[in-house]
């Protein structure tokens, strides 16, 4: 069965004066339909590139310089622009941190949400309009009928991020792109969207990639996850593999580096060191400057990704 | 109400409230008839931290937490109430230098509150120059050496400019800046929150580290409870500037009694609750400049009453943790 979503070895890459930026190296994943996979790592691993480039948003000067993605089958990285900005809404839905950065000030949300039903699917403006409170009625918008011609800045930051992951869903996408949806959120909305998130999905059967660098809202919501490091996919796996039992060396100190709620220890383990900058990535894996387990072949040979486990890893401990 | 504590604290704070006047401009408001608007962002606050431990407060965006950080190194003077500081009144020892000298913060935007035009070793020797700590610019230079050394950077470092350094090595500059005046105590506003986690956690065990080796008393501000347990002696949950559970965090995170903290707690997402399916408490934090009335939690909470709806909870004392809540204190 082709997945819905293959992305197979992309590369993205910035010219600057001093030479190109690798900021994404053969990074390659899928996601099968109605299934969620959490993408995680430090700021700055290329988490939110990977979603760019699936959705064509990437920032010129940075471009696609390699590999392919196809959605259901179909290439998309080499569409043209209006074709690409098409599917993007119909067959993929995006969520972003900030609701604002979606949401137009200058129009209702229920006109926007109407725009948008109507821009990708054969339906009329009262149908539309229906749909439309039905929407924001699923998303949890109390007395919907009555706010759905309400502005943006009427909601609270809770409320609008509702209101946007109603119109990443209503053209019925196939993938929902989600790129730290709870982050600006207080603790006790992000429950609430993340909870809604999963429910409405999974009632539509859409797939999700998640990209948080929270590991708990991962592992409450993926089915799999990616551990990326360095712009490179650093182990993926059955999301319970990878917490609980990661391949990696870089994910383990991951995991151990997260205070846990359950049992307080004096020190946290932690790992030395910091993730390299794009111009300054050693030869090799990225990650032997600092893998307790570094050895010589790390310093010279790059790992692919391995099989490990119930999942794959990029480390030749696994080779 | 007077905190529970044994020896004799550093920070005393007693039934401090602190007030904003948020009005619009006085013309707008005579033009459009608006009244006075005050908002409450601390609302008779009581605690207080014993030498050489770690106080904690956590809640939600708004709550007050800065607020109260603000308050505790005395750059807010309380409408109400009073803090002490080793036994003087704040408001006092903020004129005294060798009282200042004592006291820091450390801010969660490492990259806001650096001067960016500034060498790392000036930043880092203003506070030894300010309190005159070292005279002549060869001992400056070795105390400044000497304390970034202390914070996992390098003497060297203090050649270079804030914009060189990760987040992580920025916070580290903060902290030793906030050390060169050779504080007791040091209040931490979200010092990790724009840190990854793994970054976090040298940040973490850094100021543990210091605690223990300088004897330094915290009081640190955070949303995360899990790095709020990881650091605590004692803790304080806050809604809407009031403190609604204070005790040993051990005793509140194991137990916890307030409707809020068990919400928080079971909001938290979660390594060993992989795939958890829940029902997340509804509703957000309502405006401080309009509370509800009586317990400014009944509007989300599933245990509120007519009692909850009209009259302000005062603390129950359980297992030695105080708690702000009708259903505690009846035993519902
Ligand atoms: N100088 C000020 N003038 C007016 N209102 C203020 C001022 N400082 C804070 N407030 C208000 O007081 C309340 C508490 O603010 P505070 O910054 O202490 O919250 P916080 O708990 O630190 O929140 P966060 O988690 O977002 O940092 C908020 O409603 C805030 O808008
Ligand atoms: N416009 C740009 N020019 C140069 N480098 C960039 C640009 N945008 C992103 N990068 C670099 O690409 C890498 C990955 O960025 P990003 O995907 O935003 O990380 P994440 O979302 O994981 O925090 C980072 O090193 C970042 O600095
Ligand atoms: S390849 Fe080598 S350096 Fe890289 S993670 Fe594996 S053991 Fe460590
Ligand atoms: S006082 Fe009432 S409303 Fe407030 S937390 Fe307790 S039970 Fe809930
Ligand atoms: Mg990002
Ligand atoms: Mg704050």
């Amino acid at each position: 069965m082709t997945p819905l979503l293959e992305v197979t070895d992309l590369t993205v890459e910035f010219p600057t004066r001093r030479g190109t930026l690798r900021a994404l190296d053969q990074v390659s994943f899928s996601i099968g339909a109605g299934e969620v996979l959490g993408v995680v790592g430090e700021s700055g691993a290329g988490k939110s590139l990977t979603g760019a480039a699936i959705i064509g948003l990437l920032q010129p000067p940075g471009r696609i310089a390699g590999g392919t993605i196809r959605l259901e089958g179909e290439r998309i990285d080499t569409l043209p622009p209006d074709r690409l900005r098409r599917i993007r809404g119909r067959r993929i839905g995006t969520i972003f941190q900030d609701p604002l950065t979606t949401l137009n000030p200058l129009y209702t949300i229920g006109r926007q949400l109407t725009e948008t039903m109507r821009t990708h699917l054969p339906i009329s403006e009262s149908e539309a309009r229906d749909r439309a409170i039905g929407w924001l009625d699923q998303v949890g918008i109390p007395a919907a009928a009555h706010r759905i011609d309400a502005y943006p800045h009427e909601f609270s930051g809770g409320m609008r991020q509702r209101v946007v992951i109603a119109l990443a869903l209503c053209a019925e996408p196939r993938l929902v792109v989600a790129d730290e949806p709870t982050t600006a959120l207080d603790v006790s909305v992000q429950a609430q969207i993340i909870t809604l998130l999963k429910r409405l999905t999974r009632d539509h059967g859409t797939a999700v990639m998640l990209i948080t660098h929270d590991m708990g809202v991962i592992a409450e919501t993926a089915d799999r996850v990616a551990v990326m490091y360095a712009g490179r996919i650093a182990e993926i796996g059955p999301v319970s593999d990878v917490i609980r039992n990661p391949a990696h060396p870089y994910s383990r100190g991951l995991m151990d580096s997260i205070p846990s709620m359950a049992h307080r220890a004096e020190r946290l383990r932690q790992i030395d060191g910091a993730m390299p900058r794009l111009n300054a990535i050693p030869a090799g894996c990225a990650f032997n400057p600092r893998c307790p387990s570094v050895f010589d072949r790390c310093r010279s040979d790059r790992p692919v990704l391995l099989p490990a486990g119930n999942g794959q890893a990029a480390c030749w401990l696994h080779g | 109400m007077g905190d529970t504590m044994t020896s004799p604290a550093l920070l005393d704070v007693a039934g401090i409230t602190q007030r904003f006047d948020v009005s619009k401009p006085w013309l707008q408001r005579l033009i459009a008839g608006d009244p006075i608007r005050v908002l409450r962002a601390i609302d008779d606050v009581s605690f207080s931290i014993a030498p050489g431990t770690t106080l904690s407060l956590v809640g939600e965006s708004g709550c007050g937490k800065s607020t109260m950080a603000r308050l505790a190194v005395g750059l807010y003077t309380p409408s109400e109430g009073s803090i002490r500081f080793a036994g003087q009144d704040l408001s006092a020892a903020r004129a005294q230098p060798a009282l200042r000298r004592r006291m820091n913060m450390i801010f969660q935007d490492p990259y806001a509150s650096l001067n960016p035009r500034w060498l790392v070793t000036d930043i880092v020797a203003e506070p030894i120059r300010q309190f005159r700590l070292a005279q002549g610019k060869a001992a400056i230079r070795a105390r400044v050496g000497a304390l970034l050394t202390q914070v996992g950077l390098t003497a060297a470092d203090g050649d270079k400019y804030p914009h060189e350094f990760s987040g992580g090595q920025r916070q580290r500059i903060s902290i030793a800046r906030a050390l060169a005046s050779e504080p007791d105590f040091l209040v931490c506003d979200e010092p990790t929150s724009a840190l990854d986690v793994s970054v976090q956690a040298q940040i973490l065990n850094l100021m543990k580290d210091l605690q223990r080796r300088l004897g330094l008393t915290y009081l640190f501000i955070s949303h995360n409870l899990a790095v709020v347990r990881h650091m605590s002696d004692r803790l304080g949950v806050m809604y809407l500037g009031r403190i609604v559970e204070l005790g040993a965090a051990e005793t509140i995170l194991r137990t916890p009694r307030h409707p809020y903290t068990r919400l928080l707690l079971d909001a938290i997402p979660d390594l060993d609750h992989i795939g958890r399916a829940r029902t997340p408490v509804g509703g957000e934090v309502p405006s401080p400049i309009a509370p509800p009335p009586g317990c400014s939690f009944h509007p989300r909470c599933p245990l509120a009453n007519d009692r909850c709806r009209q009259e302000k909870p005062r603390y129950t004392v359980v297992d030695g943790v105080q708690i702000a809540c009708h259903a505690v204190e009846e035993g519902r």
